[in-house]
């Protein structure tokens, strides 16, 4: 079966990706032509990796009548961290929404296309969201801890899930959650405290440790240290790095620095269309898209 | 000044009086309104209290009943002629009066009920039998008002031999104002002076049990239900604009429903707390829909998000986390309904729980009344102490009504939570 789906989208097979996927240097459309309803933009790049953790093939999202994500393909791999960078509106927290099926929340909006994890497509009729969310867990822009206890906060989802068999077990994952996510240090005294008494930075890595605890594979992060200062950005930041290890992490954001900081594949989206895909250092130095090139010197966006 | 020099500043300065003038104007007229509509409310407390205040206190006559053996001969104590042994005493006290008309006169002093006081003595504790007691005895209503000052002392009701025996009794210190405990104890009366709330109050309560039992479950569930789960289409929205049409229904149109499915069609007895409590329902709904909706839709979206993204299933993350954040604005919705209800009357006259009923009601299946009736049929009654027991009646209505909206205020700070 793996076989199979990793034949079928296998990078040189898959018509798109041959034939425009990987243009060298050159452009290949225009910025007039991207405007909305035109035809998508070929992705150039290499959206396709070996033994990738998610397959993503010609996504298309529509919310009622806009067509917000444009086939989009894309391949995110095991352990590294791929950062979605492009200017507001372009599709990119869309397209980590899509990962797990958080669109599924939003009315009006409609996915297409195939989005395999485990070589299951996420997308089929018979794929029950709670336990992909369990799989895939995610981050929010803005800290939103339950308001409830830290401890409460980080046991929720083992909780639900049933993954403690009894109290010492609970406490056993709501600490090392807590470890992982850089903050058992500053909270492990006053556990029964409310979420919402940390500070900004506090939160959001209360938030981290509330997805990890439930031990996702992989992790959506969408804009986590858009409402932080930096300091509380810089050990964000330095948590990503090494969740990296047992973690996929896919991340959006709008900062350039960051995306250059903590991944190792960058995205760039624009207007629906994922424009370019590469390791981060190449997209950074040396972008071939015009579009990306205009991005991250600042042109736009 | 140099029209075409203006600066910013000084065009600004210019306007600014104008400004603040509106500003002012409308603080003055909020001030305003707030005042006059504080007036209106202290003018309502204090023409009910200072008519209703009387009723907490009764006239009462001490009376020494000889409960003679002989009228106990027979079997049955309960059959006992107990009106005798009231004449007797007060025969005994004025022997001076001898004519029959003079007589009849002298006994309308005493309450009907006292004889029933005596009753209920005897059947307690028979020892009482062949034993001479003093006792407290509520006196006829006419004298109760007269002792308080609401009829004339010559020339009312009384004849002039019955206002001096009065003034007999009070210096004799026989006659006292005497807290009112039948009026909170006892069911409705003919008699003003044997009228009570007791009766009304346990049918409210039995009405606003079933109420509350029925609407606040419902509510809640057709509210996440509407809110949460079902689609948004041409039906969802007719069913909601319909909601929020009966929320505005005259309540009368509630009680002919009621009169119409509950009494004729599903046969249930007529004046039943229970068939109250369904008509109340049915009204209180749409209030706690409303309310819930609202409430649940306040709920931030990053709390639904941060439940559905550890894997909550959708109703764990509305029962974990929607519910309790929304949980202060439904119970302040519910409780604004069940006060409302409360003080409903109108479809009450529909289903019958308007009747004459003396019994407290002691289950959800006994003819009742509630309170806001008992009030309106009181200040149809045309005796003087009437007057005091509706304005009573209606303080303690104020007093549920305050108490019950003072809870909602508390319920929502204790559970009103910040994220």
């Amino acid at each position: 079966m793996k076989l199979a789906f990793q034949h079928k989208y296998s990078a040189p097979k898959d018509s798109k990706g041959d034939s425009l996927g990987r243009v060298d240097g050159k452009p290949a459309k225009t910025q007039e032509g991207m405007a909305p309803g035109q035809s998508p933009a070929p992705t150039v790049g290499t959206p396709y990796v070996d033994n990738p953790r998610v397959i993503c093939r010609n996504v298309n999202v529509h919310y009622n009548e806009k067509h917000a994500l444009r086939e989009v393909s894309l391949d995110i791999a095991n352990h590294q961290v791929i950062a979605m960078i492009g200017p507001s509106g372009c599709g990119k927290s869309t397209f980590i929404r899509c990962l797990n099926r958080m669109n599924d929340t939003i009315e009006g909006c409609r996915v297409t296309g195939d989005i395999l994890l485990d070589d299951q497509n996420i997308y089929a009729k018979q794929v029950d969201v709670v336990p992909l969310r369990a799989q895939v867990g995610m981050v929010f822009q803005k800290p939103n801890p339950f308001p409830k206890s830290i401890y409460d906060n980080v046991a929720y989802g083992p909780k639900i899930h049933g993954l403690a068999g009894n109290r010492a077990e609970l406490d056993e994952i709501v600490e090392t959650s807590l470890q992982k996510a850089g903050l058992w240090a500053e909270v492990k005294d006053r556990l029964t405290h409310s979420g919402t008494s940390l500070s900004g930075g506090q939160q959001q890595r209360l938030c981290i440790a509330r997805t990890i605890a439930v031990g996702p594979e992989v992790i959506l992060m969408d804009e986590p240290c858009s409402a932080l200062d930096p300091i509380a950005t810089g050990k964000i930041e330095e948590l990503i790095d090494e969740l990296r290890r047992q973690y996929t992490i896919v991340i959006v954001t709008h900062s350039m620095q960051q995306a250059a900081r903590v991944s190792q594949r960058t995205a760039y989206f624009h207007l629906g269309d994922l424009i370019e895909v590469g390791k981060t250092e190449q997209i950074f130095t040396t972008p071939r898209h015009r579009l990306t090139q205009d991005y991250i010197t600042g042109r736009f966006g | 000044m140099d029209t075409t020099q203006l600066k910013t500043i000084d065009i600004v300065k210019q306007g600014l009086e104008r400004r603040y003038r509106a500003e002012r104007r409308f603080r003055r007229m909020g001030l305003a309104a707030i005042l006059i509509s504080l007036a209106f409310l202290s003018f309502l407390f204090i023409t009910i209290a200072s008519k209703g205040y009387s009723a907490f206190v009764q006239t009462r006559i001490q009376l020494d009943i000889h409960f003679d053996p002989q009228i106990f001969t027979e079997g049955d104590i309960g059959a006992a002629d107990y009106p005798r042994l009231v004449k007797a005493s007060m025969a005994a006290m004025f022997p001076t009066v001898t004519g029959r008309t003079e007589k009849r006169q002298l006994y309308a002093l005493i309450s009907s009920g006292a004889a029933f006081q005596l009753r209920r003595m005897v059947l307690e504790d028979r020892a009482l039998i062949g034993t001479r007691q003093s006792v407290w005895l509520p006196a006829d209503d006419d004298v109760d008002m007269l002792v308080k000052g609401h009829l004339e002392w010559d020339g009312g009701r009384l004849t002039p031999a019955q206002v001096k025996w009065i003034e007999h009794l009070a210096t004799q210190g026989q006659l006292e104002k005497k807290f009112n405990t039948t009026f909170f104890t006892a069911g409705d009366s003919r008699e003003p002076e044997l009228a009570g709330i007791w009766g009304a109050v346990s049918g409210s309560f039995f009405t606003l049990i079933v109420t509350l039992l029925l609407s606040f479950p419902i509510g809640v569930a057709t509210a996440i239900y509407m809110q949460e789960f079902a689609p948004r289409n041409r039906w969802t929205d007719l069913i909601e604009v319909n909601i929020n049409n009966l929320a505005a229904v005259p309540s009368i149109v509630f009680g002919l429903l009621g009169l119409a499915v509950f009494l004729n069609a599903f046969g249930l007895p007529r004046s039943a707390p229970l068939v109250g409590g369904l008509v109340l329902s049915l009204m209180t709904l749409p209030t706690i829909i409303i309310a819930s909706r609202a409430a649940l839709q306040a709920v931030p979206p990053s709390i639904r998000d941060a439940a559905l993204s550890v894997g909550a299933s959708k109703m764990q993350m509305i029962v974990h986390h929607v519910l309790p954040l929304a949980l202060p604005g439904i119970l302040t919705g519910t409780i604004i309904g069940m006060a409302r209800a409360l003080g409903e009357t109108a479809p009450l006259l529909m289903i019958g729980m308007v009747a004459f009923i003396v019994d407290i009601p002691s289950g959800f299946l006994d003819p009742a009344t509630a309170l806001p009736v008992q009030i309106f049929l009181w200040a149809d009654s045309p005796e003087r102490a009437f007057v005091e027991l509706t304005s009573a009646a209606t303080l303690a209505l104020l007093v549920f009504l305050i108490v019950m909206n003072g809870l909602a205020v508390l319920l929502r700070k204790k559970f009103e939570r910040r994220w």
